[in-house]
């Protein structure tokens, strides 16, 4: 890899401006392991609470047009038991963020100082997961709630802490800026959006839990437009996640003012390998228009 | 009808169909032993599939399960031979001829039939994916030699088809019964160790019990003879994405559910011995 993908967001090193987004794989190191392994510049775990969570009975997660729904329900082991899977990726030198998510501020508190004690280089605090009651995008849609949480992490531990929104609000730039006043040291953006699949034959929700989260293409014009709305709210980073697929899409997210990008959904149906695909697109579009860095692309659509 | 299959569309036509939950009415249920049933059902995509590939098959109301298609023709009669353990299994063996269930899939690697020397060892139910393995390998192998192990006679499968598969092949069928009520006393793995000791294999295939197929694994090494093991493992999305069915650096959904010997030796430390439960964690495998 080249010097002109190498990129720092939030303090974190990154041979590469792309990420493994929460939520796939990421339970134990080794799918982790595989991950780094196929190219991505950076890793982020499945969401991890304080106690085990089994999660939403199957079906989880469905295909809808141009997009995945899903209703996993956070299901995870617990964060002490993350322990045993850290050690694995301490190694690789690639950072390690910790996804955790809680039902108060004293929780997350918790979670994020057992994260930090066993060596994470960031957590991500999802409070935008759109299917769970209480501890999800209920929390991203109340500013005051959101303040609260991100500043009582950030007094407890001496890592980074990104904030990942829901776009499920009417304004996303005034809760990034309330994020980013509670001291955030960078912002994702987004998370799923709540929707809906009922089939036809059955008249029945497909999901188990009625209603999931959107991924996918049929998302990416929708993060476009937040990444863009949260660049102009804010100073830190913002990290875009939403529908990448290919190197012209985490193009267009950096473009709006992703400083680096994370991918999901595509995993399905391009496997780990999209990670070198599009890391080495982003490396012939930056030669190709003659950038140095992939850093001056960064919001570059806001000159116009 | 598809709004994206144009060339443009940023998923691909085919893993967007083949990922569709198509709802469709279970046509036949047969009884093949006290607590298995074969419920067949028709489907255009799953007439595509090849041995040792996966549905997802979803109970609606109730779950939504990963299950091994024990029955493939090209015209899309399918069907899945299911043991009642769970709620799930249970669920479906309330169902009557007529009844709804949804598909998604086929999924998975499947099976690779070789030429050559075969041997095919079942383990319960397991011998489900290897019946459409067997149905392939009569036509590309000089001889096929299948062992199937049961607990006792009542658990018993498909030996009328097997039978019938393997007439008119070279061919050896060798039945073992823990308790002896039925066949040779034994578990199937002593049967595969004395076949071992005196024949050339250019190939095992096997699904079971994950310790039968950690001991086929084994005896697969000593002999020195490739393996394809079918792994079962919790499933949710099937697609390789949720993480649930992770072995070592695999996903059974993607990478698997057929393990060759190459894989297989990448994931012994778990093999036989751990999986996820439903919270994510590291479990001992029952």
């Amino acid at each position: 890899m080249t010097e002109r993908l190498a990129t720092t967001v939030a303090g974190l090193k990154l041979a590469n401006p792309t990420m493994l987004a929460s939520g796939i794989l990421g339970y134990t190191g080794l799918s982790l392991k595989t991950v780094i392994d196929a190219g991505a510049g950076a890793v982020v775990t499945k969401s991890m609470g304080l106690e085990p969570r089994t999660g939403y009975p199957n079906p989880t997660v469905v295909q809808t047009d141009c997009g995945l729904l899903n209703a996993m329900g956070l299901p995870n082991p617990g964060i002490s038991h993350f322990k045993e899977e850290m050690k694995q990726l301490k190694s690789t030198g690639v950072p390690t963020i910790l996804s955790i998510y809680g039902y108060s501020a004293e929780e997350f508190v918790k979670v994020a100082e057992a994260a930090a004690e066993m060596g994470a280089d960031a957590v991500e605090l999802n409070v935008s997961c759109p299917h769970i009651e209480r501890a999800g995008a209920e929390i991203g849609c109340d500013s005051t709630l959101l303040t609260e949480i991100v500043k009582q992490v950030k007094k407890a531990i001496n890592v980074p802490v990104i904030v990942k929104l829901t776009p499920n609000v009417t304004n996303i730039a005034e809760i990034a800026k309330a994020a980013e006043k509670a001291g955030a040291d960078a912002i994702t953006a987004i998370n799923t959006i709540k929707a809906m699949s009922i089939e036809s034959e059955t008249a029945r929700p497909l999901l188990a839990n009625k209603f999931g989260g959107l991924s996918g293409p049929a998302i990416k014009p929708i993060a476009v437009r937040c990444i863009y709305d949260v660049y102009k709210a804010v100073d830190v980073p913002v990290i875009g996640c939403g529908g990448v697929a290919n190197w012209r899409d985490a193009i267009e997210l950096m473009l709006a003012g992703a400083s680096a990008v994370q991918i999901g959904t595509a995993i399905a149906f391009k496997g780990p390998e999209v990670f070198s695909s599009v890391t080495a697109g982003i490396d012939a579009y930056l030669q190709r228009k003659g950038f140095k860095n992939v850093k001056e692309l960064v919001g570059l659509a806001h000159n116009h | 009808m598809q709004i994206h299959s144009s060339k443009s569309s940023p998923v691909p036509p085919e893993f967007d169909s083949v990922n569709r939950m198509r709802v469709t009415k279970i046509v036949d249920i047969k009884q093949e032993n006290c607590d298995v049933k074969t419920f067949t059902f028709v489907d255009k995509l799953c007439g595509k599939a090849g041995p040792g590939q996966f549905v997802m098959v979803w109970i609606p109301g109730v779950d939504e399960i990963p299950m091994s298609l024990s029955g493939i023709t090209s015209e899309g009669r399918t069907s899945i031979t299911v043991h009642d353990v769970g709620d799930a299994s249970n669920a479906l063996h309330q169902k009557k001829a007529g009844d709804q269930i949804g598909i998604r899939g086929p999924f998975g690697n499947g099976f690779v039939p070789v030429k050559g020397n075969a041997m095919i060892v079942g383990g319960g139910t397991g011998l489900a994916p290897l019946l459409p393995l067997t149905e392939r390998l009569v036509k590309v192998a000089d001889k096929v030699t299948v062992l199937s192990g049961a607990k006792c006679v009542d658990n018993l499968l498909f030996i009328d088809r097997v039978t019938k598969v393997l007439s008119g092949v070279d061919s050896e069928t060798v039945i073992t019964t823990d308790d002896g009520s039925y066949g040779i006393e034994c578990v199937v793995t002593d049967q595969v160790e004395q076949k071992l000791e005196k024949e050339k294999f250019d190939m095992i295939y096997t699904c079971g019990p994950e310790q039968m197929m950690h001991g086929m694994f084994l005896l697969a090494e000593q002999y020195k003879v490739p393996l394809q093991a079918s792994l079962e493992r919790m499933m949710r999305c099937a697609i390789g994405l949720c993480g649930s069915c992770q072995i070592g650096k695999l996903r059974v959904c993607k990478d698997g559910p057929v393990l060759n010997s190459e894989q297989l030796r990448s994931v012994k430390k778990e093999l036989g011995k751990f999986r996820l439960d439903l919270t994510g964690k590291r479990v001992k495998l029952q």
